[in-house]
């Protein structure tokens, strides 16, 4: 048994690790709607599963303070239960069933939470994290696994309290070796996306019509590593790099760098936060009261 | 007399014209006999370039031929050889006064320190007629007063540097070959031996030997002439290269200025037992017992190579190869830091007979060698407190560590921070527009309702049928960006985007489009440049610098989206999408602008009200 399978692990065996958004206030105001879009969702899921034997997928929704595996096509057997209701494919019914109670369990999450005044962002963090450590875990089980890469499948705005978490996962990704491809389907540009598809090798790609969402899925996302050598997948003309400052979150792009840990600020502090070192005096600020000195003495 | 019958001609061809030539004070006249003819000439002596003349012995006239600096020549023919001569050597002497009173020409006015010399100005123009794009973007913002000339230089300083690196001139160092390797021409008719002594040799010699320098000061001029100096050292040469100890050691003992030549040189010997005491022995060693490569005679390998035996009392009449060598050596790499000012050109001095010696010059070499060392060695010497400090350096060093007691450094304490201080302090301060509570609550319950119903639709319908629209799919394929090699196959005629891609956008721009845009680009380039590097603006000038940037700035955007509208409506989208990202740039760079004037207005009105508060 174990030569059969060594001869069927060819060079385009993949692992598909899809992170779905299920932020509820970015689908309530879009266009298309959330079933629209599971069922491009599904129908390329499908098609991945069904390029290879051995190709594997595994989903983990995005939620607004929590995110949980969905699915793991390793695990279900084929020819489950609820194989009765109409149109549905057996093989997605357990998906359904379990994205379905997470989303009420993160209803239940937010109402205990106080409100936190920050942007409708999905909790990105949680859900990448997650995805490596499964990953992690597939390539300890063994030397004979399929080659695996994450698929961020976002709408909602980027979150720049989650800047710090989203790039040590995007480094621990590089550093595993693992492309981060992101397909971002709202409104406005998605700078860690970005970031995390350029730093990890991955493609990067922003559909304008969400109606051909499966078209976009198949051509683009479904291409395992091997073949990406030889298909030309579209490249980014250019690449966000914003960063967020780290003492108030906001999105800058010139502001002040600790020497020591390299962590970002906006404005001039006189300790660092992140690794206490404290600071000298900036040139300007020593220009500036000077001036002030020299303002003052000739009134008094 | 300084006036002289000739004839002048203009070239050599001409017939001449007969007239008196007159030498005043700094002018030449020549008025012809003839008063009709008008060829009267009148030079100014600092205006002659150089003057020619025949020889006597050749059959030629006596011309005198003066060229002035304009490039003209004047031919005088005299009518004997000795006008010429008088004539020429008037001239010669109103020349060489002109030329003192030359240096009197006055200073380079500089003003100030921007002034630039004429050499460097004709440099930025010859670098501008090269190069038209930069002449255009020159004329567009140094003449516009954008920038100034030096701001508009200071990037390009690699165009303009050529002319640093030519001025660096080389230090020419000292010869490698040996002082002693000089032979001396033999006349074998006459038996005289001559050696020529230029001044570099003399050099090496006082540099490699200083009991000979020594011996010069105390000798000359006061006991003997430089000729019988240097005689007498190439017969101390001389017997040494002939190997007969015996001989030597006669003359020396009947000469006593030659004894000194001939016997080791003390004063090297010196040097080396004080660079051997200073050293301090648990340091890096910097001169041994080799050092005193005179008294190694353990080689005794002589100048030919051969092998000799030599008698004790004799022995310091011999000089073996290894120590030339070795002294030549030290000479060379210690480099020509002392001969630098006391010297004028080489001047071949003759040979044992010498013509116009200028003994001064030697002296002053060798007085100059000797101060040089004196003043080294009294740096070296070692007073009696470094001496101690050098015995307790040495006795420290000298311990031994297993020995010692155990030492307790002050410590630090390795302090580790708590994590989750870190991950709660980046949750800390989270700056967004508030929101009624209320409202947000009621919003995420209805969010999640109409999830929640997606999913119960899509269980009971199951997958869309159909997936995609057939449209949908064809726009889908026909994304320019994604799909461009896909299209060139499929060629229709209204489908602009399917053109050969090969063919670049830029050449279906009329042309004087095109060029507006590449000069935008450059000229966009230049003043972000200019821009950028003024942040943070710490004095006024920097601040007028930015706001002339700044209008220049909004002058190339608002000429762009001229551009845009000017242009046809076919091409209007491909060349808004190639001007957007100039667009930005700017875009970004009067953001930054606007942001620091707001800063900087928010601060000076905090300051002013600080004051007024701290007034009141």
């Amino acid at each position: 048994m174990a030569t059969v399978a060594s001869k069927l692990y060819s060079d385009d065996v993949s692992l598909l690790v899809l992170l779905l958004d299920t932020n509820p206030l970015f689908w309530s105001n879009t266009s298309t709607t959330f079933s629209q879009f599971l069922s491009h969702v599904l129908a390329f899921l499908n098609a991945v599963l069904g390029l290879n034997q051995l190709n594997q997928v595994v989903v983990i929704a995005t939620g607004y303070c929590s995110c949980d595996y969905i699915y793991d096509s390793s695990l279900t057997l084929s020819g489950n239960s609820e194989s009765g209701r109409t149109g549905m494919p057996a093989l997605f019914a357990s998906l359904l069933e379990k994205l379905e109670d997470f989303i009420v369990k993160d209803e239940e999450l937010i109402k205990e939470q106080e409100h936190d005044e920050r942007i409708a962002s999905s909790l990105l963090s949680g859900s990448l994290s997650m995805a490596l450590c499964y990953i992690q875990r597939v390539f300890r089980s063994g030397h004979l696994h399929p080659q695996p890469r994450i698929l961020c499948l976002q709408g909602s705005p980027d979150g720049p309290e989650q800047y710090v978490a989203v790039m040590n996962s995007i480094f621990s990704a590089q550093r595993l070796m693992v492309p981060i491809d992101s397909c971002y389907i709202g409104t406005q540009n998605s700078a860690f996306l970005q970031q995390a598809s350029y730093i990890t090798s991955g493609v990067h790609h922003a559909p304008k019509q969400l109606d051909g969402l499966f078209q976009f899925l198949t051509t683009i996302f479904a291409t395992d590593l091997h073949t990406r050598s030889f298909v030309q997948l579209p490249k980014p003309v250019g690449v966000d790099f914003r960063a967020s400052c780290f003492c108030h979150k906001k999105t800058i792009d010139m502001g002040y760098v600790c020497s020591v840990c390299l962590s970002i600020f906006c404005e001039h502090h006189k300790k660092c936060s992140t690794c206490g070192s404290v600071f000298g005096q900036s040139k300007l600020d020593g220009a500036s009261t000077v001036s002030e000195k020299k303002r003052k003495a000739p009134d008094s | 007399m300084s006036d002289w019958q000739v004839k002048y001609k203009s070239s050599l061809k001409d017939r001449g014209t007969e007239g008196i030539l007159k030498l005043r004070e700094g002018i030449l006249l020549f008025v012809p006999n003839d008063p009709t003819s008008d060829s009267k000439l009148k030079v100014l002596t600092p205006n002659i370039k150089s003057q020619k003349y025949t020889k006597e012995g050749s059959k030629k006239p006596a011309w005198l031929n003066l060229s002035n600096k304009q490039g003209d020549s004047h031919i005088f023919e005299f009518q004997n050889y000795q006008d010429m001569h008088a004539c020429r050597a008037l001239i010669t002497k109103a020349l060489a006064k002109c030329e003192e009173e030359q240096p009197k020409k006055p200073a380079a006015v500089l003003t100030s320190a921007e002034q630039l010399s004429i050499a460097d100005l004709e440099l930025r123009f010859k670098v501008l007629r090269e190069n038209i794009e930069l002449q255009r973007l020159h004329k567009e913002f140094v003449e516009t007063k954008v920038l100034t000339e030096d701001e508009f230089w200071a990037t390009r300083k690699k165009l303009l540097g050529k002319d640093s690196i030519r001025k660096s001139k080389q230090q020419v160092g000292l010869k490698s070959m040996m002082v002693s390797g000089i032979k001396p021409s033999t006349d074998g008719r006459t038996n005289r031996v001559t050696f020529n002594l230029t001044s570099e040799i003399i050099f090496q010699i006082f540099a490699e030997k200083p009991a000979v320098r020594q011996a010069f000061i105390n000798y000359v001029p006061s006991k003997m002439t430089e000729k019988d100096f240097w005689t007498k050292y190439f017969r101390a040469e001389y017997l040494y290269s002939t190997k007969n100890t015996a001989v030597a050691a006669a003359e020396a003992a009947e000469d006593e200025e030659l004894a000194v030549f001939l016997k080791p040189d003390e004063i090297l010997a010196q040097e080396a037992r004080q660079k051997i005491r200073r050293v301090d022995p648990t340091l890096d060693m910097e001169a041994d017992q080799g050092d005193d490569y005179t008294h190694l005679m353990d080689h005794g390998i002589q100048r030919d190579g051969t092998m000799d035996v030599v008698e004790p009392q004799n022995g310091q009449f011999r000089r073996s190869l290894l120590q030339d060598l070795n002294r030549h050596a030290a000479v060379v790499l210690e480099g020509r830091n002392i001969g630098k000012h006391l010297f004028a050109p080489p001047s071949i001095l003759s040979s044992y007979v010498f013509h116009d010696v200028d003994s001064e010059n030697t002296r002053s070499v060798a007085e100059a060698l000797a101060r040089v060392k004196q003043v080294s060695k009294a740096d070296g010497e070692t007073t009696k407190d470094a001496n101690q400090e050098r015995l307790a350096r040495m006795s420290r060093l000298a311990e031994m560590e297993d020995l010692q007691a155990p030492q307790n450094f002050p410590l630090a304490p390795l302090s580790i921070k708590d994590p989750r201080d870190y991950f709660e302090s980046q949750q800390g301060n989270v700056v967004n527009e508030p929101r009624g509570a209320g409202t947000l609550k009621r919003n995420v319950h209805e969010a999640y309702g109409s999830l929640k119903e997606s999913i119960l639709e899509i269980r009971t319908k199951g997958l869309r049928d159909p997936l995609i629209k057939p449209e949908v799919a064809f726009e889908v394929l026909f994304y320019p960006v994604v799909f461009r090699s896909l299209t060139q196959t499929i060629s229709t005629a209204k489908n602009i985007i399917g053109k050969n891609p090969r063919e670049s956008f830029l050449d279906r721009l009329p042309k004087s489009t095109r060029d507006e845009v590449l000069h935008h680009w450059t000229s966009i380039q230049e003043l972000l440049k200019h821009f950028w590097s003024s942040y943070p603006i710490t004095t006024t000038y920097l601040h007028t610098k930015v706001g002339k940037l700044k209008d220049a700035m909004s002058n190339s955007y608002s000429q762009l989206e001229a551009m845009k509208e000017s242009v046809q409506s076919e091409l209007r989208h491909q060349l808004s999408l190639l001007v957007r990202p100039m667009q930005q740039a700017l875009d970004a760079a009067f953001q930054h602008y606007d942001a620091d004037l707001q800063r900087r207005t928010a601060k000076s009105a905090r300051g002013s009200a600080g004051e007024a508060n701290g007034s009141v």
